[in-house]
């Protein structure tokens, strides 16, 4: 059931004001259409959208368990096969960063192997929100969270993210991408494509979190604007196994753009020494993806790229 | 609570998460829109719609007022005022 204006994913949803999940969520539900069947792993999005008896989906959603939602999906789409309704119906398994990163990746890995045709979705926003801003395997490298604080000893976390994106490719999974709601119109071509792609899919979209990450709710679609600007989180495409596409960046920004509105680095942006080892991560995923624009011809005015093929 | 918990779809408009917002709420200039969309995809409640330029509102019963939509507007057509302001 939709609401009025055409969203499968209703207001009233109890998200903090600003939440980039809820902007995911939402862009995500509405591509697939109300065909669509979801799991859920518990987290965030889990807890805010189905605050009992209420629930904001408009199409069929379930919730089990921490760590079990892709074998939800699993068994949902093996059903589907047996009753003919696969083709019409599309399977997403989704999860926060926890969820998919940690409690859930052995579900997730089984469910990847096994080749069912589902899509995985992961809201990486970086820690576990829900709980109060522990660390999990996709918090990025010196961020301030309350399992890994800041100290005489302590510069935060101490491990750089978890590289899902290439997990997922290991796996043989069909189509990997990462996707941001900084670049709304982004997230629903790249879900467009995934639901066009028969067998495993993942993509990994950074929603920031303006409790967690301690920013103004309004700075939301600024910062992740500014995550994949910096080349710390780059917009990237796996088709069977290969990079097939990347967001060229037109203008690379340095870190402390991005730095320096989060209060989780608060502890870092007046220390060059912690700035040049985010740098360093930002300037890896640069030259390793393949991020810098092409070199312009000065004879011949060129349409500025952001989506070439590598 | 044991066994399964069923809710019915879309319920969570019960919810008037309007009351949430502290100070400020978006107004709607319709002066400059383009009908871009911009603020109906980034809008974490799904409340704002219009269909054609400068037709674009947002549904104060659930607004939050996070800024996001005056913030992604090209056209800077959608601006952040004080709740008390008509």
């Amino acid at each position: 059931m939709a609401q009025e204006n055409g969203h499968l994913f209703s207001s009233g949803h109890t998200a903090c004001a600003g939440c980039g999940q809820a902007i995911a969520a939402r862009l995500v539900v509405d591509v697939t259409g109300k065909n669509t069947i979801i799991a859920n792993n518990t987290g965030c999005l889990e807890v805010f959208s189905t605050k009992y008896p209420e629930s904001a989906w408009g199409v069929p959603w379930i919730h089990s368990l921490f760590e079990n939602a892709a074998a939800v999906a699993s068994g949902i789409e093996a059903a589907l096969k047996f009753l003919g309704q696969k083709e019409k119906t599309t399977v997403i398994c989704q999860a926060g960063d926890g969820g998919t990163a940690d409690i859930g990746l052995q579900a997730l890995s089984g469910m990847w192997e096994r080749g069912h045709d589902i899509l995985s979705i992961c809201y990486d926003n970086e820690a576990y929100m829900n709980t109060g801003v522990q660390r999990s395997g996709l918090t990025p490298f010196e961020t301030s969270t309350s399992t890994t604080p800041v100290g005489k000893q302590s510069l935060g976390n101490p491990r750089p993210k978890k590289p899902m994106p290439e997990i997922a490719v290991a796996h043989g999974v069909a189509y990997v991408a990462t996707a941001s709601s900084g670049y709304p119109q982004d997230i629903q071509k790249k879900i467009k494509k995934a639901i066009s792609i028969k067998g495993p899919k993942y993509i990994q979209i950074h929603v920031p979190c303006p409790l967690g990450w301690r920013h103004d709710s309004e700075l939301t679609y600024d910062i992740a604007k500014l995550a994949v600007e910096t080349g710390l989180y780059p917009l990237i495409e796996y088709e069977n196994g290969k990079l097939t596409a990347v967001r060229k960046l037109s203008k690379i920004k340095p870190v402390e753009e991005y730095l320096k509105f989060q209060g989780r680095f608060k502890h870092i942006i007046n220390s060059p020494e912690q700035i040049k080892q985010i740098q360093a991560i930002a300037d890896y995923n640069i030259e390793r993806y393949g991020l810098r624009p092409e070199p312009v011809n000065p004879s011949a005015p060129q349409p500025v790229n952001t989506q070439t093929k590598v | 609570m044991f066994g399964p918990l069923i809710s019915k779809a879309a319920t969570a408009k019960a919810n008037k998460t309007g009351s949430w917002r502290v100070e400020v709420k978006p107004k709607f200039l319709q002066k400059d829109c383009i009908a871009c969309k911009m603020c109906v995809l980034i809008c974490p409640e799904a409340c704002v719609s219009g269909e054609a330029k400068n037709t674009y509102l947002c549904d104060y019963e659930f607004c939050k007022g996070c800024g996001n939509c005056a913030a992604i507007c090209p056209k800077k057509d959608i601006s952040m005022v004080k709740e008390e302001e008509k």
